[in-house]
């Protein structure tokens, strides 16, 4: 896994959910109104199955989950790897 | 044979019908006259480890697989949806704690839930607030190390019995989840009798006066008490209410095939006269379909797979109409016994009623899953185009 293919992972999952709308990485999702309570519990499920990580009460923040960017890079220091370049 | 089931999963659900059968059939209409569940009955279930189920065995719990609690639901739906909501708001603690509890947390609360020494029950509703659960009334705010919390909680299920609520409450706008312990101070609770259905599932108005708990009894973080302290309680709790539908429809479906075999009219069991086959044919036909969904959110559960959340809606949408429509035909079928406390159809048929109504009204999964339906028309649809371009 790096940072490219966490990202279009991510995107695509994040789009899926829009109906394949395409959405700003930087777009804060909960703020924008596009996404209700129960996506966050699938994007919880997802970015654990996906990427084989937990993600645990010290892990919620809204800052990790906020933009299709914001999970990349979450995503990227649970896994040790750099995603701001991606 | 269900070749379905591993053969630990099969002896499971065997020791789960035949508990059902031994303790709960036989007492389950005086528990609804009674309007309430004895202790002895709840201990018994704590013995047997099915109220810790779902607790990890490093905890104390038996650590069950998705597939395998859902088989307990759907036995113990069969015998008594007033029971079936014990495991239901129990588990819905204890997932809460499994998935966003922190260490110290699951290490002190688990082996408790686990053992029946706390029962645990879900706090969310509130006289004003229901479907609109994000819009609760209820607030904590933080004392120093304490938060206190005020506000009022109704139709908690298992109110009267639990001492460890999960209650959900508003910290300056945001949700967050607390545990409150019975016994702290500003906390009550006042029996509420009379319903419909679930009559022995010891429903109660939580009232929460200036009530301090620890620091340490928040779970999750404060801003995620609804979206996923709450949600995930939610998603398991709709999993309960899924697999005890079909166990309801199956009682109601059992209760036909034996009062029809048995009854006599124009000379010949019920059973013999097509009109009431034809009402068995599709309470057949409707409890396997219920199954198979069932099935498919167990296996998405033991997955973790995102889908989880969309396929547990549907098949608790499409159990408990099964189980209002396999109920009201039973009822039909037993005609005036059927309307008597001498059978449980009627019995069924009230309770049935209630399992559209909670965890999430079947109007309110109707919304998400049409949603679901119209993102995914639109999603494959652009994914088709893109293959062919």
């Amino acid at each position: 896994m790096d940072a490219a293919s966490a990202k279009a992972k991510v995107g695509q999952f994040v789009s899926e959910y829009l109906s394949n709308a395409e959405v700003d990485p930087e777009l804060d999702l909960f703020a924008s109104g596009m996404v209700n309570s129960l996506f966050a519990m699938q994007l919880v499920l997802f970015v654990e199955k996906d990427f084989g990580i937990a993600v645990a009460n010290e892990d919620l923040d809204y800052q990790n989950f906020r933009s299709i960017a914001a999970i990349c890079d979450f995503v990227g220091r649970k896994l040790g790897f750099a995603t701001a370049a991606a | 044979m269900d070749q379905f089931l591993s053969e630990a999963q099969r002896q499971a659900r065997d020791g789960f019908r035949a508990f059902v059968d031994e303790y709960v059939m036989p007492v389950a209409d005086e528990h609804d006259r009674q309007q309430a569940t004895p202790p002895e009955l709840i201990e018994r279930m704590a013995k047997m480890g099915y109220l810790g189920g779902i607790v990890p065995a490093q905890y104390g719990g038996g650590g069950m697989d998705a597939l395998t609690w859902g088989l307990l639901c759907e036995e113990v739906g069969r015998g008594s949806a007033s029971l079936l909501s014990l495991l239901t708001v129990h588990g819905m603690v204890c997932q809460a704690l499994i998935k966003w509890g922190t260490d110290a947390q699951r290490q002190r609360w688990l082996p408790l839930l686990a053992t029946g020494e706390r029962i645990g029950a879900f706090a969310l509703t509130e006289p004003n607030v229901g479907s609109d659960a994000a819009s609760i009334e209820s607030t904590a705010t933080a004392e120093g190390e304490n938060w206190r919390i005020d506000g009022r909680k109704r139709w908690i299920s298992f109110g009267q019995a639990a001492n460890l609520l999960l209650v959900i409450a508003k910290v300056e706008g945001k949700a967050a989840a607390f545990l409150v312990e019975r016994g702290t101070e500003g906390f009550s609770t006042e029996p509420i009798t009379g319903m419909l259905g679930f009559r022995a599932a010891m429903l109660a108005d939580v009232f929460l006066d200036g009530c301090r708990v620890p620091g340490d009894h928040l779970v999750g973080r404060v801003g995620f008490g609804f979206s996923h302290v709450a949600g995930a309680a939610l998603d398991h709790g709709r999993f309960c209410v899924a697999w005890g539908c079909l166990g309801l429809a199956r009682g109601a479906l059992e209760a036909s095939l034996a009062y029809t075999s048995e009854r006599k009219q124009f000379g010949a069991p019920l059973k013999n006269h097509q009109l009431i086959q034809e009402l068995v044919a599709d309470m057949i036909t409707q409890v396997g379909a219920a199954r198979a969904l069932c099935r498919q959110a167990a296996a998405l559960k033991q997955a973790g797979d995102p889908a989880l959340i969309m396929e547990t809606s549907i098949a608790k949408y499409f159990t408990s109409r099964v189980a209002v429509k396999a109920a009201s035909d039973a009822v039909q079928i037993h005609g005036a016994n059927g309307c008597s406390d001498r059978y449980p159809v009627q019995r069924y048929l009230r309770d049935a009623k209630i399992m559209e109504i909670i965890e999430g009204s079947n109007q309110m999964q109707q919304i998400i899953i049409a949603k679901h339906g119209y993102h995914a028309f639109r999603f494959n649809k652009q994914a088709t185009r893109g293959e062919g371009a």
